[in-house]
């Protein structure tokens, strides 16, 4: 086999995309630029690190069922680190959401990492319903009969029903938790490429100066 | 690299400072330990909330004259789910967004006949009861216009709740005296539960109609009143007890609270669209002329890096 035809296979040259978009070092750096000096950077090791406990709680819930924590104090308990959790997951997530407006973290080329990131707590939001609606308690009665108004009359109803258990907790352990994890894995690894956002320049000099894109 | 004008609210400026050193594992172990003892404690400290659900034998064995109430209106046509359009039958056009009828356009798909539903099929279920499948029969016999006058008769009736039975001071109501009655003691029994989810076989998960009929009473929604959950008091955000809920949610609850929406028929898909347009717009912020000029004009960022301003000022 000639080195042109390695070159030209799909896994050597996915590779070198890989290696030339993120070297190890991008990946794991282990230095930063100064700026990234705050408390608000903060939230979002902490938005990651509440979603790890939210999905090892859940994997705990899916271990014995989804009647199981309504009989047992273990369970319960379990049901309220889960809980607890993901009212961490969102506070952090939301400052750091607001953080990175305060930032214009969209900068010099970070527009997809802006849009993965807010793809992400739209999902987020969409799984934490589907939990509400399956916790197959008073809750979940009257937070699903309230909801059905809201999505029937998008018509999204006809196949999303918030009535049916199955359907919901299915969303909620399955797809939607899925769709969250691969869409924080895509926003981690964007950052990690195009690094955290440098700080506006206030001094004037920089208008012809060299940008990153 | 390109050399173009710069655009502060699109561009960033390369960095030539300084860097410090930055362990990315070892901070991320430490946060996860740390978010860890904070949900212990806080598990710990206030645990979650758990109210039982409600079932149609509650609810039947708390307020069977509600539950009369309901069954009637599940016959005559005027309760909410028999009234809803789609998905679930062809009552009414639903909400409509201007001239947009979205409900109405995917249709009926996860069909709903309330009086056949929650009342007769029920009612046909019960083994050994020749006088109530009398009575089913002489109902199923009768035309629509005779139905609608039993069922009138028997709404402007004294209904009382006497000895376990339903009882209604009505002599012209047909057979529908003894359908609620019976309904009401099959529901008293715990069999209308097993009943309404039983339509797909032995295995479901499917709570579509014990929900919607419940959902109908004044039971439930005076049960959530109690703990706060109605729409007036931030509706579905909340959860029983005293917990934060769906706090994130507060946006989409907050325009219930406000007019329009407080008060148009079509509310629910108002605030959807309004939903949909604010969350396109929060995704298309970097896009949006002026909208992403906020954050330089605010300045919050010297807040964020004001270490950094402090050192180049």
């Amino acid at each position: 086999m000639s080195s042109s035809e390695i070159d030209r296979q799909w896994t050597t040259r996915l590779r070198r995309r890989v290696e030339g978009k993120l070297p190890p070092e991008k990946l794991l750096p282990d230095t930063q630029p100064n700026y990234v000096s705050s408390w608000i950077y903060v939230f979002g090791v902490a938005t990651m690190s509440a979603l790890f406990v939210v999905i090892a709680t859940g994997c705990i819930l899916a271990l014995r069922g989804p009647q199981w924590w309504h009989g047992s104090a273990y369970g319960h308990f379990i049901n309220s680190l889960h809980l607890w959790s993901v009212e961490i997951f969102f506070f952090s997530m939301v400052v750091h959401l607001w953080g990175k407006f305060a930032m214009a973290a969209w900068r010099g080329g970070r527009t997809l990492t802006w849009m993965t990131g807010v793809i992400t707590f739209l999902a987020s939001v969409a799984t934490a319903f589907t939990g509400y609606v399956s916790q197959s308690n008073f809750d979940s009665q009257w937070i699903s009969t309230q909801a059905k108004d809201g999505i029937n009359a998008t018509g999204a109803g006809a196949y999303f029903n918030v009535l049916n258990l199955g359907q919901m907790l299915m969303w909620h352990i399955v797809l939607l938790p899925l769709a969250a994890v691969v869409l924080t894995a895509l926003h981690i690894v964007l950052v990690r490429i195009k690094g955290v956002v440098p700080p506006f320049e206030e001094n004037p000099v920089v208008e012809n100066a060299e940008v990153t894109q | 690299m390109t050399k173009k004008a710069f655009n502060p609210d699109v561009d960033a400026p390369k960095w030539k400072g300084g860097y410090h050193p930055y362990d990315i594992v070892k901070e991320g172990s430490i946060a996860i330990a740390v978010i860890l003892v904070l949900t212990l404690v806080l598990a710990i400290l206030f645990g979650s909330p758990d109210e039982k659900a409600i079932t149609i034998k509650t609810w039947s064995n708390a307020a069977p004259l509600d539950f009369a109430n309901t069954t009637l209106e599940e016959l005559n046509g005027t309760s909410t789910t028999a009234a809803y359009g789609a998905p679930y039958n062809t009552a009414s056009t639903g909400q409509q967004l201007g001239p947009l009828q979205l409900a109405k356009w995917v249709g009926v798909r996860i069909p709903v006949n309330a009086a056949k539903d929650f009342v007769i099929s029920p009612l046909k279920s019960l083994p050994d009861q020749p006088a109530l499948d009398h009575q089913l029969a002489v109902w199923s016999a009768a035309s629509t216009s005779t139905k609608n006058s039993w069922l009138t008769s028997y709404g402007k009736a004294k209904v009382k709740f006497v000895n376990g039975q339903v009882v209604a001071n009505t002599t012209t109501a047909g057979p529908v005296p003894v359908m609620i009655n019976q309904l009401t003691q099959m529901a008293r029994s715990g069999a209308l539960d097993q009943a309404l989810v039983t339509g797909h076989g032995f295995y479901t998960t499917d709570y579509t109609k014990p929900l919607l009929f419940l959902a109908d009473s004044e039971y439930l929604a005076g049960l959530a009143d109690h703990q706060h959950l109605t729409g007036d008091q931030w509706g579905m955000m909340n959860e029983t007890g005293n917990y934060p809920g769906q706090s994130w949610l507060w946006l989409y609850t907050f325009w219930y609270q406000i007019p329009p929406f407080k008060t148009s028929a079509n509310a629910d898909v108002l605030v959807w669209g309004l939903m949909m347009v604010l969350s396109a717009v929060l995704l298309l912020v970097p896009f949006i002329p002026g909208l992403r000029s906020v954050p330089r004009k605010l300045k919050l960022y010297r807040l964020i890096w004001r270490e950094h301003y402090q050192e180049t000022e």
